[in-house]
């Protein structure tokens, strides 16, 4: 067992970020965590957290099961809100704009923050429906503009090839690896800034987890990705930058290639060696 | 020794359990199969013509009388018994046996059945020339037919008069048809025109505004009702002239001839001549007269038509008031109530309500719905028809909000069960996409909870069809004169009365002045109301599994 440091010593991702960057081009941050706590009722499930996600690359969260890595996740698309007890205190500027102000419209705010989840969940409808389900909820009916964006959300997740011919069929009779990128077509379909991916790979079978790798890293040209993974060599391959979180702390961040090969916190290394978790 | 071993090694086995629950299964299957046949048997019996024999019996005084009649019942009485209730057995006799005859000429006897006792039959025959004369009034006639008049000449007799009275009854039935129709629309129609007038009369009245101006649309558009009453009235006239011209003459098993006016007359049979195929042929023509006619005589002959109808309709309005009402209260207790001490009491509320007694129900209608909101529905809507009550009075709308209330904990609860099996991923996924809690209610998790509403539907349904105790009071009358949907406007009538099946049986079968006539027609109607139940249910359940097919959530 590896012995951590106390929560004085937390640290802070954006002076790394920045100073990783000094040589290349400078980096233009997306998303921006700033002193993020979090509480389900009493216990605190997040502590201080400060981070900036750069726009248009991805970046993995890893950490051990119950480290709060998807609970940060789901703070950047307020999906917390569902949960009774839920206190947030801090700050995510997403432009510059602070997402928990009182005056954002949270269902505005998850258009532009697309998520992806762990197991995929269709809706009970037809492939064609669930792509432009955003879409018809944004009052748009024009069936060209459904069907154009249907191609290109398929084209866009790698699935118009295998289903465009059964466009009207049900969605639950895909198997899982194309109902995962069945909804991420529904989530790009409403062109978002951001996807958040909760370990998107996690319940499919390798080869649906490597197309889903390459279709992350196809996706990253055009918008800003942040995933969860468990799986670190997954956070290897496909993200740019990685986050260690342990204990609803961020350990360490830095880019995916200093990360795994220079870490910097013992924890870290611990980790990524496999002497923990 | 080795015997307790092996009783205990069995009970470990598990065996028994088994022994148990089969039994229990099978004891169910039988009971259910039990009712189903008895009254299948007996209801569906009831339309096939039987033979009518004609009997030499001594009575008990000695004198030998001639009876004709149908064979309705048996009874086998052991001798001791029949010797303690007053019966003369001698020594041989084991048992007493009698026979329910159905003798009918009620006009002339006073009773429809006898009971008589098998030692006493002389002679038994079935003669073919026997007929029965189904009437409007004093139920069937049997006996020999005679004549057949035109006013007061004999057209008829003998022989041919059989032929001739077909072919005259035929003419008499349609007359018939046309009087009624004459009667029940036309004049119908004409009547509730004047009746709406006088109403408009007496609010206009009420609002001051009875001035000569209106009072003279009034008098025109009376005398336009005055001038097609009179037309129509002239036509009846004509009609019941036709009508009662024919009678045909009949002689009884006493040997008294009596003269029968066609337009009395349903039908005319003679089912000892008959053979097996115009027997069947009968048999569904009488069956479809149960189902599409109106009763006759009390109830206890004629058709059901009206209580089917009432049944139906009743079940359908109630069905259309307690689905959005259980589904908005489910969605609220579910989905935006914050889960607590109060949800958690509603919810015992609700599911305590399902087991109060519906008669209570019954009580708190009438009390409340009839008498409070009916009341001041009249005083405030209908002043004119004062002091007669239009929705203060028990009625079809009623009634369905009466069962609605007491169907509503089924479709709150199943309902809730639904949404609470549609997945969270589900609810997620829709929110993510940005779609609003509302949004994502509508177009993802009614649809996907929509076959447990059903569920919930069905056993309202269900309970609401078989449910007589509270309509008692709110709204379900021994015979309603009209139908609660008919061709003046505004055609769906919610104020009136109407018939119902469960009531029906109770009428028929405990409160008619002839029970035994009416005792297969009980065993009919229950049969039909089973079957009415088990249509709706399968309407409902076929939706349910058409929506259960396209809203399939996600496995586990």
């Amino acid at each position: 067992m590896a012995s951590f440091e106390p929560r004085s010593h937390s640290f802070d991702a954006s002076s790394i970020l920045r100073s990783t960057h000094k040589h290349d081009e400078p980096v233009e941050p997306c998303l921006k965590v700033e002193n993020l706590n979090l509480y389900y009722a009493k216990k605190q499930a997040l502590h201080g957290i400060n981070m900036e996600m750069p726009k248009k690359k991805v970046t993995a969260f890893i950490g051990p099961s119950g480290c709060g890595k998807s609970t940060l996740l789901r703070c950047i698309n307020r999906m917390n809100d569902l949960v009774d007890n839920v206190t947030i205190e801090g700050k995510i500027l997403l432009h510059d704009e602070n997402i928990f102000d009182k005056s954002v419209n949270v269902a505005a705010l998850r258009r532009r923050v697309g998520m992806v989840f762990q197991k995929p969940n269709p809706f009970p409808k037809s492939i064609f429906e669930n792509v432009t389900y955003g879409l018809r909820i944004q009052g748009i009916n024009d069936k060209r503009i459904l069907e154009e964006t249907v191609e290109t959300s398929l084209r866009g997740a790698a699935l118009w090839d295998e289903v465009k011919d059964r466009l009207n069929d049900n969605a639950l009779g895909l198997s899982g690896g194309q109902q995962q990128r069945l909804v991420i077509a529904r989530a790009i379909a409403i062109a978002p800034e951001v996807l958040l991916l909760d370990e998107p790979a996690s319940a499919l079978d390798p080869i649906s987890t490597l197309k889903i790798e390459e279709l992350i890293n196809e996706l990253k040209e055009k918008y800003t990705i942040v995933i969860v993974t468990h799986n670190m060599q997954q956070a290897a391959r496909v993200s740019d930058y990685t986050a260690f979180m342990y204990m609803g702390e961020l350990i360490e961040m830095g880019t995916t290639t200093q990360l795994f090969t220079k870490p910097t916190k013992k924890q870290t290394e611990d980790y990524i060696t496999g002497r923990y978790g | 020794m080795l015997g307790v071993i092996l009783i205990k090694n069995w009970f470990k086995s598990g065996s028994p359990w088994i022994w148990f629950n089969a039994a229990a299964v099978s004891t169910c299957l039988i009971m259910v199969i039990g009712v189903l046949g008895l009254i299948m048997v007996r209801g569906v019996g009831h339309f096939w013509a039987s033979p009518i024999v004609q009997l030499s019996y001594q009575e008990d005084d000695g004198q030998i009388k001639s009876i004709i009649g149908e064979h309705v019942d048996t009874t086998v009485t052991p001798a001791i018994m029949a010797k303690s209730t007053g019966f003369i057995m001698s020594d041989k006799e084991d048992v007493l046996i009698q026979y329910l005859m159905k003798t009918g000429n009620r006009d002339l006897t006073g009773s429809d059945f006898r009971w008589i006792q098998e030692r006493n039959i002389k002679f038994q025959n079935e003669p073919e020339n026997l007929i029965v004369v189904e009437r409007r009034e004093w139920g069937n006639f049997y006996g020999n037919l005679t004549a057949v008049k035109e006013g007061e000449n004999v057209i008829a007799s003998g022989e041919k008069a059989w032929d001739v009275l077909q072919e005259r009854l035929q003419i008499a039935l349609e007359l018939h048809e046309q009087i009624a129709h004459l009667e029940k629309k036309e004049i119908g129609a004409i009547n509730y025109g004047l009746e709406k007038l006088r109403l408009e009369q007496r609010a206009l009245e009420l609002k001051n505004k009875w001035n000569a101006q209106t009072q003279k649309e009034f008098a025109d558009k009376k005398a336009a009702y005055d001038v097609d009453y009179k037309k129509y009235q002239t036509q009846l006239g004509e009609l019941y002239q036709k009508v009662r011209r024919d009678s045909l003459v009949a002689k009884t098993e006493s040997g008294a001839e009596l003269a029968i006016p066609l337009s009395k007359i349903v039908d005319v049979s003679q089912p000892n001549k008959m053979a097996v195929f115009s027997k069947i042929g009968r048999y569904f023509k009488k069956l479809g007269e149960f189902l599409s006619e109106d009763p006759r005589e009390a109830n206890t002959e004629g058709g059901i038509f009206p209580a089917i109808f009432g049944t139906i309709m009743m079940v359908i309005m109630m069905s259309i008031i307690v689905t959005p009402f259980g589904v908005i209260a489910a969605v609220y207790l579910r989905e935006y109530a914050k889960q607590g001490f109060t949800t958690r009491l509603i919810r015992i509320a609700v599911n305590n309500l399902a087991g109060v007694p519906s008669i209570v129900y019954g009580v708190f209608g009438l009390g409340f719905f009839v008498y409070i909101l009916g009341g001041n529905i009249d005083k405030l809507f209908f002043p004119e028809s004062a002091p007669a009550p239009v929705f203060g009075t028990p009625g079809l709308m009623w009634a369905s909000i009466t069962l609605a209330l007491l169907t509503l904990p089924v479709v709150i609860v199943s309902t809730e069960e639904g949404l609470a099996r549609v997945p969270k991923a589900i609810r997620e996924g829709s929110l993510a996409l940005g779609a609003t809690k509302i949004e994502t209610l509508w177009k993802t998790v009614l649809p996907m909870a929509s076959p447990a509403m059903m569920t919930g539907l069905i056993l309202a349904v269900a309970r609401a069809a078989g449910e007589v105790a509270p309509l008692m009071l709110v709204g379900v009358v021994k015979l309603a004169p009209t139908l609660p949907l008919d061709g003046n406007y505004p055609f769906l009538h919610l104020d009136r009365k109407f018939m119902h099946l469960g009531f029906h049986i109770y009428d028929v079968g405990f409160q008619s002045p002839n029970v035994e006539a009416a005792r297969p027609l009980v065993y009919a109607t229950s049969l039909l109301l089973v079957l009415v139940i088990i249509g709706l249910n399968l309407a409902a359940i076929l939706i349910r599994n058409h929506l259960r097919e396209k809203y399939r959530a996600l496995e586990g």
